[in-house]
């Protein structure tokens, strides 16, 4: 399809390790933000933007008929200028100025202030009825552009969503794909010890959603999903993306208190080694 | 009594019908517009646009955050969304939504607060907004209108229509009366109208309360003092020439508000007076108070903001300016 980027599952791979490793060198040099969160959930946008699923167009970022990618867990900010960065939204060397001062690259993303960047968030459990909202302007425009929105599992905590949910259902946006990336951590501990989402398909389907499941990390299950849900019709559906946080570091993988923590540069030169050996 | 009586300002229907003709009417001038309804659209009368242009009026129900996150998405899509709902319920339950998505995100959308202050009456504290331009205050990018009669009301409609950027404006159920012919009603974002001149104090009131300055006004005119009423229609950008030129040329201002004292109108007047041109000063609002239940006229009496309320404070204030020898 034009305006899409369609790499192989090898050259695929090969992204998701690039991105992994300028999210942390971003976080590193920045010394802060939220590597683990971003690691979770590479490949889910990685697939997005270099799977062949969305149409955009890199040097006209307000094109109309592009689709939408909505990153509802804001903290993820990294991921999403990372990517945008590979796709050709601006150059790799703004990433290097992230949470610097008189930089546009914040901490979180600001609707506006970087090219591709779609919706300020942040304060989790919003992007979802920003979705809502892109697929009725999408309607009266005469559009048929998807919108994409990726959503944390803690977020599904807050009420936010589900009042999205319910009322994505009732407009029957099967244009709207939701992807929530279940790494099963949230900042101060694991969901099932913190605050159940449990069953959190069913209460999908309960909202009226077509749900499916996938590992989050193999782009070989992620893409036939995500194209079989843009072929669901009537209703709104979400890809449950089972994943890892900090996915590809083994001592992050092993420590959820590295949720809003860069590594040390001692710490970053392990990671680099092991993301390279992964790749 | 009802505001604007002593004045003999022709009385009016609730300023939120007039709302929803205004908003009717930007509806059928611009097709961008759309209507985001928190199921009160009865009740703000922003349903009138429902009936004419189904297509662009959404209820999304009794969810308010929602509600904002969806009129933001129709923002981005470069439709002008008015969210209308009661004032206290979209700045108090969707208050961050309006941070993000709307303040901090600069998005050309309208937020309508209706049945601001008390005089929605009966209904109770609960559904009073009495802090909602305190909130929306603390939005940078927000202008703030809010209009006090049916022909400033149409104007600031329009007005919030064609600015591109964030708006509030507080629209009520109350009647307020006619101040302006409705075919010159001066209203231009971030200057406020002299609806009265006078040399010796300044009343300045927003939305209800220019009606009941106007009535000081005529009170006080009775005594020998000539009080000039400012309608300070916008609240941001606020008019700081025209408060500035208050102070020096009547040298004592009152405040008149339906609104609690801090952080309203009357607060953001007074930190200009102060750096630019310091005068006695009084103020007319809720004072750290919740209202209760009764009819609008009663609480308007027992909560302090009628006409004879701020003839008070216009007296103390010209006292204390001679006090000082000014």
């Amino acid at each position: 399809m034009k305006d899409t980027v369609t790499l192989d599952y090898r050259s695929l791979r090969e992204k998701a390790r690039q991105i992994r490793l300028d999210i942390l060198d971003m976080t590193t040099k920045a010394a802060s933000g939220h590597p683990s969160s971003s690691f979770s959930a590479v490949e889910i946008v990685t697939a997005l933007y270099f799977g062949g699923l969305l149409r955009y167009r890199p040097h006209q970022p307000d094109w109309p008929e592009r689709d939408r990618f909505i990153m509802s867990k804001g903290h993820a900010a990294p991921l999403l200028y990372a990517v945008l960065a590979h796709a050709g939204y601006f150059d790799r060397s703004e990433l290097w100025r992230l949470r610097q001062l008189d930089s546009p690259v914040q901490g979180h993303p600001i609707q506006g202030m970087m090219p591709g960047v779609e919706a300020t968030t942040g304060s989790l459990g919003q992007g979802l009825s920003l979705g809502v909202g892109h697929i009725l302007g999408g309607r009266l425009n005469g559009l048929d552009y998807r919108v994409y929105v990726l959503l944390g599992d803690g977020e599904c905590q807050a009420g936010q969503i589900w009042e999205a949910a319910m009322s994505a259902a009732h407009f029957r946006a099967d244009r709207l794909i939701a992807i929530l990336d279940y790494n099963k951590y949230q900042e101060t501990g694991p969901i099932s010890r913190e605050m159940a989402l449990e069953p959190l398909a069913d209460k999908w389907r309960s909202f009226g959603w077509h749900v499916e499941e996938a590992d989050g990390h193999d782009f070989e299950d992620i893409i036939p999903r995500l194209k079989a849900l843009q072929q669901v019709e009537g209703q709104p559906s979400i890809l449950i993306a089972h994943t890892v946080k900090g996915k590809g570091v083994s001592f992050v993988e092993a420590d959820y208190r590295f949720h809003g923590r860069a590594l040390t540069p001692e710490q970053a030169e392990k990671a680099r080694e092991e993301i390279n050996a992964t790749g | 009594m009802q505001p604007g009586e002593i004045a003999g300002l022709k009385p009016s229907v609730p300023l939120r019908n007039i709302f929803g003709e205004a908003l009717l009417e930007v509806a059928r001038a611009n097709p961008k517009v759309v209507v985001l309804d928190g199921d009160l659209g009865n009740s703000t009368k922003a349903e009138l646009v429902r009936y004419e242009f189904p297509e662009r009026f959404f209820n999304i129900g009794i969810a308010e955050s929602n509600l904002v996150g969806v009129g933001a998405g129709l923002a981005a899509c470069g439709f002008i969304p008015f969210i209308v709902s009661f004032s206290s319920f979209l700045l108090c339950n969707a208050y961050d939504q309006i941070r993000l998505a709307i303040a901090m995100s600069n998005v050309n959308a309208k937020i309508v607060g209706s049945h601001g202050g008390i005089t929605l009456g009966k209904d109770g504290p609960t559904q009073m907004g009495i802090e909602d331009l305190a909130l929306v205050g603390g939005l940078p990018t927000f202008v703030i209108l809010v209009p006090s009669d049916p022909a400033s009301m149409r104007r600031a409609v329009q007005a919030a229509a064609d600015h591109v950027g964030p708006v509030f404006l507080r629209s009520s159920r109350m009647a307020m009366p006619h101040i302006y012919p409705e075919d010159a009603c001066p209203f231009e974002i971030g200057k406020a109208n002299i609806v009265r001149e006078g040399d010796d104090v300044t009343i300045i009131g927003c939305g209800l309360m220019v009606s009941a300055a106007l009535d000081a006004a005529a009170l006080l005119a009775g005594e020998g003092i000539e009080a000039r009423v400012l309608d300070m229609h916008t609240l941001r950008p606020l008019d700081v020439d025209a408060v500035v030129a208050a102070a020096r040329e009547t040298g004592a201002i009152v405040t008149a508000e339906e609104h609690l004292l801090q952080g309203g109108m009357g607060s953001n007047i007074a930190r200009i007076v102060a750096a630019h041109h310091p005068v006695p000063m009084r103020f007319v609002g809720l004072a750290d108070v919740y209202v209760e239940s009764a009819d609008p006229y009663r609480l308007l009496e027992k909560y302090h903001l009628t006409a004879y309320d701020i003839a008070r404070a216009a007296r103390e204030a010209v006292e204390a300016r001679r006090a000082v020898g000014a």
